[in-house]
């Protein structure tokens, strides 16, 4: 199992939770789970074609899935992978 | 067993390595160490060029934060070749440099000969009073309060973040600080945006602002732009500055401020929060990744709460205005690792800090071409964000 941090701003859609836990042998895979129990996050991270939405980053560990092998990157049992859509508030 | 000052001298010079002035001149700038141990008043009146100033009585202290690796050369020299004498041996016998010398005849020689005295500008004694604690940093000492006062910084907004902000870099003695705001100080702001205050609510922020600043260090110069930063404007407003704060509530103007600041290449220290979450990075153009390697495209609306007002604690606009105002001192400075293709995520409930990577996109629409490229059309070029916020409801 390895660990997803979930941004604020997706939290409501894992029923307010910062961590939960999914299964894959990639980071497709991982997402796809977490999209299995969570229906609602699957839209704001896939796109229709099932490709990663370009405004949602996605980290595994600390290095950013796109310059390692997208969905594909094989995941751990103890990585974390974490989840970052773009944020603006400064007020 | 009893030793005049001046046999103890003697004895001093004939365990340690002395080098002519001569020799020295030709090292200048040639990345040896050259220490100064007199006293900071009479470093003050003139130094070598790109000598630093560690008074004897700090040497053991401060030298390793001048002068870290034990085998670099080091030169050190006074007045007339006494006291770095004995800093040498000390250096050499107590610490383990390998490569310490002292410049036989100290300053009066040197300036004897002919060679180039660097005379600093003079901090004044308020100044060196009110700067004190900076001045006792070797990282910063005089040359960098100088910096700090000749430095241009301009702030994206005068609330959250930017209260902070604003607040430290004046005290710091940033010399110009520049705020872009057109709002009014309201009530439901003092929660959090601590540079106004109750009897303020009403006036204009940058008002407000520039009399807190006012009131805590007169040597800031404050620059009010009290208007909304669009493409029309942004140009001339950032032009000039050498780093910007950017504490702004929307992605549109991200966008925007990202494109022109890469075109005129101006690192901007970036932060962003939502109820307990914060968000810090540096982008620094063509040394690091931009605002659009990291998000090349911005959220939708259901996923953009800037659209709207939100929630958020208090005290976290404060925890991430201060990181921002610290990676401000450091790129003023030149000093430590700046936050530039990195992005720090802090969590205030977990009180965990979480960091990523950010690397540079080489098919980046803005930064992946040159400066002048980079047309006043693009700048900016963002969906049609009114009408999606509107969409959010």
């Amino acid at each position: 199992m390895a660990t997803i941090k979930i941004p604020p701003v997706l939290r409501a859609s894992v029923g307010g939770e910062k961590e939960v836990s999914a299964s894959g042998e990639n980071v497709g895979d991982v997402l796809r789970d977490l999209a299995e129990s969570h229906p609602s996050t699957r839209e704001q991270l896939f796109s229709t074609e099932g490709e990663l939405n370009r405004y949602v980053n996605v980290y595994l560990n600390d290095e950013d899935v796109r310059v390692l092998d997208g969905l594909d990157t094989a995941v751990g049992d103890g990585d974390t992978l974490v989840i970052l859509p773009a944020m603006a508030g400064g007020r | 067993m009893s030793v005049s000052s001046a046999e103890l001298l003697r004895q001093i010079k004939s365990r340690i390595d002395e080098i002519d002035p001569s020799e020295v001149k030709e090292l200048i700038g040639e990345g040896v160490a050259i220490v100064d141990v007199r006293g900071s008043e009479e470093f003050a009146t003139g130094h070598l060029p790109g000598a630093k100033s560690i008074p004897r009585g700090h040497l053991e202290s401060r030298i390793e934060s001048a002068v870290r690796d034990r085998s670099a050369q080091v030169i050190l020299y006074c007045a007339s070749g006494q006291r770095s004498a004995y800093a040498a041996r000390t250096l050499t016998e107590d610490m383990g440099y390998e490569h310490v010398r002292s410049m036989t005849g100290g300053i009066t020689l040197w300036k004897d000969r002919g060679y180039e005295v660097e005379i600093p500008r003079a901090l004044s004694a308020e100044q060196r009073d009110r700067y004190s604690r900076h001045l006792l940093i070797p990282e910063i000492g005089a040359e960098g309060q100088q910096k700090l006062l000749d430095a241009k910084v301009l702030l994206l907004g005068a609330g959250g973040l930017g209260s902070p902000t604003a607040l430290y870099l004046a005290a710091a003695g940033v010399g110009t600080l520049g705020i872009v705001d057109d709002d009014e100080v309201d009530l439901s702001n003092l929660q959090r945006q601590v540079i106004h205050n109750t009897q303020r609510v009403g006036t204009p922020k940058v008002d407000s602002a520039e009399e807190s600043i006012r009131a805590l260090n007169p040597d800031v110069k404050v620059v009010k732009y009290p208007v909304r930063i669009d493409a029309s404007n942004i140009m001339e407003i950032i032009e000039g500055y050498d780093v910007i704060v950017d504490g702004v509530d929307n992605f549109p103007t991200r966008y925007l401020l990202n494109d022109a600041t890469v075109r005129l290449q101006i690192p901007v220290v970036s932060a962003s929060i939502l109820g307990f979450d914060g968000q810090l990075s540096v982008f620094k153009p063509y040394e690091g990744p931009c605002y659009r390697c990291l998000f090349r495209e911005p959220p939708p609306a259901e996923l953009a709460p800037s659209c709207g007002a939100n929630g958020v604690l208090g005290v976290l606009p404060g925890t991430m205005g201060l990181l921002q105002a610290t990676e401000v001192v450091k790129l003023i400075l030149g000093i430590g690792d700046p936050a530039i293709g990195r992005l720090l995520l802090y969590d205030a409930l977990g009180a965990t800090l979480t960091e990523v990577k950010v690397h540079r996109d080489p098919e980046c629409p803005i930064c992946s071409r040159a400066p002048d490229e980079i047309r006043d059309e693009e700048l900016g070029v963002f969906p049609d964000y009114e009408a999606f916020c509107a969409a959010a409801g």
